[in-house]
């Protein structure tokens, strides 16, 4: 529950109000292990303390990355940080990505906007072990070609030939020569196999409920759907009670839940 | 060589078709193509054709005066483009500009029109597809609308 001091490597801007954070042990060497999926409870001294999930590749766990939009107090005070500035970690928290269980199996990865985060650790993950998968496909929606997420990486891995990438823009000016729609509309025409696909959505919870629709439409069974649910997560170890869904905790029995186990609650909008 | 009758057989859009209607519906299309940067149709035309997309992409745009060319969606290979030949005024509300070098079979929306009011079941049919591309869209409008991805706070 101590927070460890970890210092600023590097903040990188993805864009006009994103950033990457990239972090290293303040003392000695050690490494940080966590799984693709998983959060920290980062701490600006003196401003606050949030959630953020893991950016960073879990098979190189010297490096320590966060991703995330600059929109409240702590965020905004994380984005003036400064290389060799100290900030406190707390974790890593929370379920991870299923992986190893989807060995053998297509995976198809629906991304929304920085939804992209932690799903680009179990991209990661995969990638470095890939031939335990048969096809992996990402698709990516975001709000405008400007908002875009990761683009070196995003043309790395669309120039691999054991990789599909697929990204929409939800609006764009006629210059943009890739897809525009909604990230569900990229769904019925991506090449994997239904019955043998495993599906990790991240995004906006409205984003998501129609990608579920969608992915079932295709033929995805619920109970190989993931889904990664953000709620209000204070102490991040499922007693302060703030980030409560139904009867789970989100930081402690989620944040990645497998759709059939919260499929009655995601569609209550009590919940 | 595949026909024309062979290619819009195995589209899923007409997919069910009796062999009959899929013969009137052959009879009522071609094929064409289109530069990149060309216009498909333009905003205000009439609308007496649809397309099904076999090779390229189409952006449907609108104009917004000094905000610019807006592209409001993207069809690609295996799409259907157009479902203002089916509904009066028969105009068409968006401009369609091929953003790649784009292959598609072109269907004359006056001609299946008459065969749609000879052939109620054939209409039935025709409806039924279209209606079904119309909720999709709409669908994808309103999430769309929602601007899900706007940052908030």
């Amino acid at each position: 529950m101590v927070p460890r001091p970890f210092r600023v490597q590097q903040i990188r801007h993805e864009t006009h109000d994103t950033f990457t954070l990239e972090l290293e042990p303040a003392k000695g060497s050690e490494v940080f292990l966590f799984k693709a999926g998983q959060f920290n409870m980062l701490y600006v001294f003196g401003v606050g303390e949030i959630p953020i999930s893991i950016s960073s590749d879990p098979t190189n766990p010297r490096v320590l990355m966060h991703t995330t939009r600059e929109v409240g107090v702590v965020t905004k005070a994380m984005g003036k940080l400064r290389r060799g500035d100290v900030i406190g970690v707390r974790g890593p928290y929370g379920s991870p990505w299923p992986v190893e269980q989807a060995d053998g199996s297509d995976v198809v990865i629906v991304a929304g906007g920085i939804g992209l985060a932690p799903l680009r650790s179990a991209l990661y993950q995969m990638l470095a072990h890939r031939q335990r998968y048969e096809k992996i496909v990402l698709l990516y929606g975001t709000r405008t070609p400007n908002d875009i997420l990761y683009r070196r990486e995003l043309q790395r891995w669309r120039a691999q030939f054991d990789l599909e990438v697929h990204i929409t823009v939800d609006r764009a000016m006629s210059g943009w020569r890739g897809n525009v729609g909604v990230v569900t509309s990229l769904i019925p025409r991506a090449p994997f196999d239904a019955r043998n696909a495993v599906a990790l959505v991240c995004g906006p919870e409205i984003m998501m409920r129609f990608t579920v629709l969608e992915l079932q439409r295709r033929g995805v069974p619920p109970s190989n759907i993931y889904i990664s649910m953000e709620r209000n997560m204070k102490c991040g170890v499922g007693v302060c009670g703030h980030c409560q869904f139904g009867p789970c905790f989100v930081c402690r029995d989620g944040p990645v839940f497998r759709y059939d186990t919260v499929q009655h609650l995601f569609e209550r909008r009590e919940i | 060589m595949r026909t024309l009758e062979t290619v819009l057989a195995e589209h899923p859009f007409f997919q069910g078709l009796e062999k009959r209607h899929l013969e009137v519906i052959t009879g009522c299309a071609s094929n064409a193509t289109f530069d990149e940067g060309q216009f498909i149709f333009r905003e205000g035309e009439e609308a007496n054709h649809f397309y099904l997309i076999r090779q390229g992409r189409v952006a449907l745009e609108v104009h917004a005066g000094g905000v610019g060319t807006i592209t409001i969606q993207t069809l690609d290979a295996g799409d259907i483009l157009g479902w203002s030949w089916l509904v009066p005024p028969y105009r068409w509300h968006f401009d369609a500009r091929a953003v790649e070098p784009t292959r598609a079979i072109v269907l004359d929306g006056e001609c299946l029109r008459r065969k749609c009011e000879d052939d109620h079941d054939l209409g039935y049919e025709l409806l039924k597809r279209f209606a079904e591309i119309i909720t999709q869209r709409l669908q994808a409008t309103r999430l769309q609308l929602l601007d899900v991805y706007a940052t908030r706070g």
